[in-house]
């Protein structure tokens, strides 16, 4: 059976050419950067070669580039890096109720050592409206932190508008953008972000390689020390294989950008058209100011792993952000912040889709799905309604 | 993560549907949570005749709901409502361990079913 990926925000395949690049730094190019021999020297000039390319993507500096080993991993440098180096400023954090796990879990871990975040609302789009945050910030505020673009229901953030508001105060502005860097046009120096995380996996590049960008002159506490890789700011033996990879990801990505944006945007188009014919089938997120390549929704009266598993027995992959598939097995909060019911978060469906879909895929998908959808509420108590109650 | 037979009553669930003139309902678990089922039952001769579901929920509540029906038909009342959770389970080579508690519902859903039935008998 064909192979249908529809999971692009999951994770990426590996560019082919990507792979070549990293090739001879798996082999015969193993040195460790920091040895004074040229083999060594040739691991820490690849490296420093993949800093330029991936600064180049978002208008950086090279020395502006920190490597991690994750997007998650950048994420809690920035939140713990910069909550450490101001605690004696204040003890204030902002951060959106639309955050990854990997945003929202580092903060509730500051609180409990002490400092206090306040959980922004969002509007029924999944936004946060930059007066929100000029309201909700203290005396006390030491860092903001607003996603570029949601994973769950894809929504663009105004990035722009609350970095000046940030900037205004004087208060780091980190931005969680690896759902956004590789996939849409990003410019730091335009955005005016203190802090962005950003992950080579979301533009095929390899797992295992994502960076901080911070901002020259930022403040920062590590969070691995060590030696002096990094600049100090990130101390370990570098994943060279996977950072020279990044760096050739993200040459392509920027090279690609529009080409890559155009053709996910069309069959995205599409697939929402389609997806919305179904009855009670809801868009989440922003109808139009959204990732180029995401489609979300919720689907009304069943449950979105019951939607997966059987996408997959039709070689189809999708994600969703229903309580069952996640291995918490609670409601997303993402969701539930949009306004959506518990109930009806659980019928969450997301595709995401990639440069390796077709019009074809799509003809298959939109064949078979609404098929899935009324198979599972026939199956479902509620297909009549949530009010189906014992005894009905 | 699911077994083969798991998969099996998932893709292909057996006695789905409501039973219009049935004997006895059982309601467990809500949409809220995530997992509910509606267990229906006709009622022979103090033995399950025929029983049906309607599932909201994941993989493992549509596979277990399948299998309940299936171990109940043709048990007496009093063996239905000592077929257990682990039962259940076990009949479906093994539930992931997370799924367990919340998607688990059949066992609970027929002695409800039951003890409707024999509220009204």
């Amino acid at each position: 059976m064909k192979q249908r990926y529809f999971d692009h925000i999951a994770t990426n395949p590996l560019h082919p050419k990507v792979l070549d690049s990293m090739m001879p730094y798996f082999k015969e190019e193993f040195g460790n950067p920091l040895s004074v021999y040229d083999l060594g020297a040739n691991a820490k000039t690849a490296i420093e070669e993949a800093r330029g390319k991936v600064a180049k993507l978002i208008n950086a500096k090279p020395s502006e580039i920190v490597f991690t080993a994750s997007g998650a991993e950048a994420n809690n440098f920035a939140l713990k890096g910069i909550a450490l180096a101001k605690q004696n400023e204040g003890n204030h954090i902002l951060i959106s109720k639309v955050e990854h796990h990997s945003v929202l879990n580092p903060a509730r871990a500051l609180e409990k050592q002490g400092f206090v975040v306040t959980y922004m609302p969002v509007d029924n789009y999944g936004v946060v409206d930059p007066d929100t945050v000029k309201k909700m910030i203290t005396d006390k505020t030491i860092l903001i932190s607003v996603t570029t673009a949601s994973s769950e229901i894809g929504t663009i953030e105004p990035v722009k508008e609350i970095a000046a508001i940030a900037n205004e105060k004087n208060i780091p502005f980190h931005t969680d953008a690896v759902a956004a860097v590789g996939n849409i046009p990003i410019d730091v120096k335009a955005l005016g972000v203190n802090l962005m995380s950003m992950s080579a996996h979301q533009f095929y590049g390899p797992k295992g390689a994502s960076a901080l960008y911070l901002k020259q002159g930022q403040r920062i506490n590590p969070l691995i020390y060590g030696g002096i890789q990094e600049g100090g700011r990130r101390a370990g033996t570098e994943n060279v294989p996977a950072i020279v990879g990044m760096g050739t990801a993200a040459e392509m990505a920027g090279n690609e950008l529009m080409e890559r944006y155009n053709h996910v945007k069309r069959l995205k188009d599409r697939l929402i058209k389609e997806c919305l014919k179904i009855d009670n089938v809801h868009l989440t997120g922003h109808p139009d100011n959204r990732l180029p390549g995401h489609a979300s929704f919720v689907v009304e009266f069943i449950e979105g792993e019951g939607m997966l598993l059987m996408l997959q027995a039709k070689g189809m992959y999708a994600a969703s952000g229903s309580a069952c598939t996640s291995k918490a097995l609670k409601a997303s909060p993402v969701l539930t912040a949009t306004g959506i019911s518990t109930s009806m978060s659980h019928g969450s469906m997301v595709f995401s889709l990639g440069m390796d879909n077709r019009d074809e895929d799509m003809d298959v998908l939109l064949e078979e799905f609404p098929q899935i959808v009324n198979r599972l509420r026939e199956i479902s108590p509620f297909s009549k309604g949530w009010d189906a109650k014992e005894g009905d | 993560m699911y077994s083969k037979k798991l998969m099996d009553h998932f893709t292909n669930p057996r006695n789905v549907g409501e039973i219009e003139d049935a004997d006895g309902v059982g309601m467990e678990g809500n949409p809220t949570c995530g997992d509910a089922m509606k267990l229906f039952i006709k009622v022979k001769d103090d033995k399950i005749a025929e029983a049906k579901f309607q599932t909201f929920g994941c993989g493992a509540a549509i596979a277990v709901s399948s299998m309940i029906t299936e171990m109940a038909k043709d048990k007496t009342l009093d063996e239905a409502m000592a077929i257990t959770k682990e039962s259940v389970a076990e009949a479906l080579d093994g539930l992931p361990p997370q799924k367990m508690h919340c998607s688990n519902l059949g066992a609970d859903a027929l002695r409800k079913a039951i003890e409707d039935y024999r509220s009204k008998n």
